[in-house]
């Protein structure tokens, strides 16, 4: 593990339910990532993609082997160091998942003002730019039911990305986009995280974005299958 | 508002904006509250008011202690009291000077409607036991059937009240005889009665021949100045052989006299049943809404999970949904409780209104079980597992 490494996932697997009912989703699973690297996690539905990213994502304790996440050992780490490590984390949702009652620089400001102690001016001042970034800056004020697929997505990357997170994990951000929507968001993301030296895992397996990954990580049956760098 | 929460909670007023989002919602849910307060308000006006009536009586007299039979849990209620035990009390040496109070209702045909009085006989030689509003006009009772009326009795017209003044007295009938009102003094309507109206004890008993002058219903004692009334209670209490009699200090009477209406009568159950029925209709409406609009949020809640948000972000949302509810749904309740009660106390002469105590109890109760009910809703936050996103 070298200083650069955001992620080390060693030996890791993973089982759902109990008893007979019990089912192994996850078997062995090494992986690591470097600051700045944009990585793409795909395999067909069912393969572990998504365990993946909750386990690195803080959303579900670890079972078996290992996860270092920025130096922290996740394996038995108490629930309030795993609220505090997601606070460094940047999420990104199939549906966008923004707040309906909120504008769209409300629902940026909720990606800063999870860290405590940010000043309101400063953090509203931070969401304009960071809307600005992604093209929405005359949409500011607009409730998302206001915004189209596309628009809410940009809003959702621009939520994720404001509060300088070390790691940004996009589930399937693409899915429910045009070809140019899609295109849109995934240059974004991998602009603004390049910009940033943010690393970024994302879960898809939509073909059209696989050419603007750094890496690509094919998981089949909950293993690993295949690495291939394109960096 | 929104700029006002947000410097209040120090982040974005997601509760309020959240409520505000879907405004038909949240004016149901207003109403809801500020019918909850109205109820609350209604109830509580018309217990007061039992309590103002219960009192009112006793403000007619002023005496330090008052002498009643075992079963007299009211001024209304019980049996006599021999006059023998006001010449026994006399004999203290605190006791200065002693009345016997007798209380029956007159009935008065008006016309269009019949009222009852809460008639006092009196000694009418003796004005310090009378309140001053009506111990001036007290020698006018030594007339045969003089009476001193309530001018605010019910089916009394302020006109006709005003009018009645020595020179131009008003007359009615009955018990069959011919009463004559020369004064009047400010009393009201209560639940046992229309209004009041003092006689001197020989009226009152042509008005009620069964009645003897040996036996009237309460006897009043005033003691000289300084004297310690608990101890002179004490005393009497070894002094008066009936033990059966019940010797408080006046106004400990009046406030047993409260806590029986309150709490043993009838009456008093229900209106305090009242109180309890719109705390928890406010209750039941401010948790439905919450919990409704947690159920509505889980998502959002659950995204906000995700990126680190803890629980005490989530309770202060649902707190403050609570407060916002809580106090804007008591403006309009605290105006529409207003209005009823006056419009109440116009129609019935009772003593309701808004006062100022009760508007800050019924505001601080408000806000205490919106707080609870948001506590309650903030168990279906539970629910909202971020893992569940994916």
């Amino acid at each position: 593990m070298t200083p650069d490494t955001i992620i080390e996932a060693q030996g890791l697997s993973h089982w759902f339910g109990n008893g007979e009912a019990r089912k192994q989703a996850l078997f062995d699973v090494n992986l690591s990532l470097q600051r700045g690297s944009f990585t793409v996690l795909m395999g067909p539905s069912g393969s572990g993609k998504t365990t993946v990213l909750t386990l690195i994502g803080c959303l579900r304790a670890v079972q078996d082997g290992s996860v270092h996440l920025l130096g922290r050992q996740l394996h038995g780490a108490a629930e309030a160091d795993l609220v505090a490590l997601r606070r460094r984390l940047g999420f990104i949702f199939q549906a966008h998942n923004l707040h309906e009652s909120l504008t769209a620089t409300q629902n940026v400001i909720m990606g800063l003002q999870v860290h405590r102690g940010v000043p309101e001016a400063v953090a509203d001042r931070a969401a304009v730019h960071a809307l600005g970034l992604i093209g929405l800056a005359d949409r500011a004020g607009y409730l998302p039911a206001n915004l189209s697929g596309g628009q809410k997505q940009r809003v959702a990357v621009a939520r994720a990305l404001v509060g300088n997170p070390a790691l940004v994990l996009a589930d399937e951000p693409t899915a429910a986009l045009d070809k140019d929507s899609a295109a849109d968001v995934v240059d974004l993301l991998k602009r603004l995280g390049a910009a940033r030296g943010t690393t970024t895992l994302l879960v898809t397996h939509d073909g059209r974005i696989l050419d603007r990954a750094d890496r690509i990580l094919t998981l089949e049956d909950g293993r690993i299958v295949k690495v291939e760098d394109r960096g | 508002m929104s700029r006002l929460l947000q410097a209040l909670f120090g982040r974005l007023p997601i509760g309020w904006l959240q409520l505000t989002h879907n405004r038909n919602r949240f004016a149901a849910a207003l109403a809801g509250v500020a019918f909850a307060n109205v109820l609350v308000f209604v109830q509580l006006g018309i217990m007061n008011s039992m309590g103002a009536a219960t009192l009112r009586p006793y403000a007619l007299f002023q005496a330090d202690i008052m002498i009643s039979a075992g079963d007299a849990n009211s001024l209304t209620d019980g049996g006599n009291v021999a006059r023998q035990w006001l010449l026994q009390a006399m004999a203290d040496p605190d006791v200065t000077d002693g009345m016997g109070l007798f209380l029956a209702n007159v009935p008065w045909d008006r016309g269009e409607k019949d009222i009852s009085l809460s008639t006092f006989g009196v000694d009418p030689v003796k004005p310090a036991f009378l309140n001053p509003q009506i111990a001036g006009d007290l020698a006018m009772l030594q007339v045969q059937d003089a009476a001193i009326l309530d001018r605010l009795a019910r089916g009394l017209s302020k006109e006709v009240a005003a009018a009645i003044r020595p020179q131009t007295p008003l007359s009615f009938e009955s018990q069959g005889r011919t009463i004559t009102a020369y004064a009047t003094f400010a009393g009201g309507g209560g639940f046992g009665g229309d209004g009041y109206m003092m006689v001197s004890d020989q009226t009152f008993l042509s008005l009620f021949p069964a009645r003897s002058s040996a036996a009237p219903d309460h006897i009043l004692l005033r003691l000289r100045p300084g004297a310690e009334v608990a101890a002179v209670v004490a005393r009497l209490r070894t002094l008066i052989s009936d033990t059966s009699l019940r010797i408080r200090s006046y106004a400990d009477a009046a406030q047993e006299d409260l806590r029986y209406q309150q709490t043993r009568r009838p009456t008093g159950i229900i209106f305090g049943f009242g109180v309890l029925i719109g705390v928890l209709v406010g209750l039941v409406i401010v948790y439905q809404v919450l919990s409704t609009d947690v159920a509505d949020h889980l998502r959002e809640y659950a995204t906000f999970k995700a990126m680190g948000y803890g629980p005490r972000f989530f309770l202060g949302i649902v707190l403050e949904e609570a407060l916002v509810l809580g106090v804007m749904g008591f403006i309009p309740g605290l105006i529409i409780g207003t209005a009823i009660l006056t419009a109440m106390g116009k129609v019935t002469t009772l003593p309701l209104a808004m006062s100022g105590s009760m508007a800050l109890s019924v505001f601080v109760g408000t806000v205490v079980f919106s707080v609870i009910s948001g506590a309650i809703a903030t168990r279906r936050l539970a629910a909202a597992d971020p893992a569940d996103l994916f």
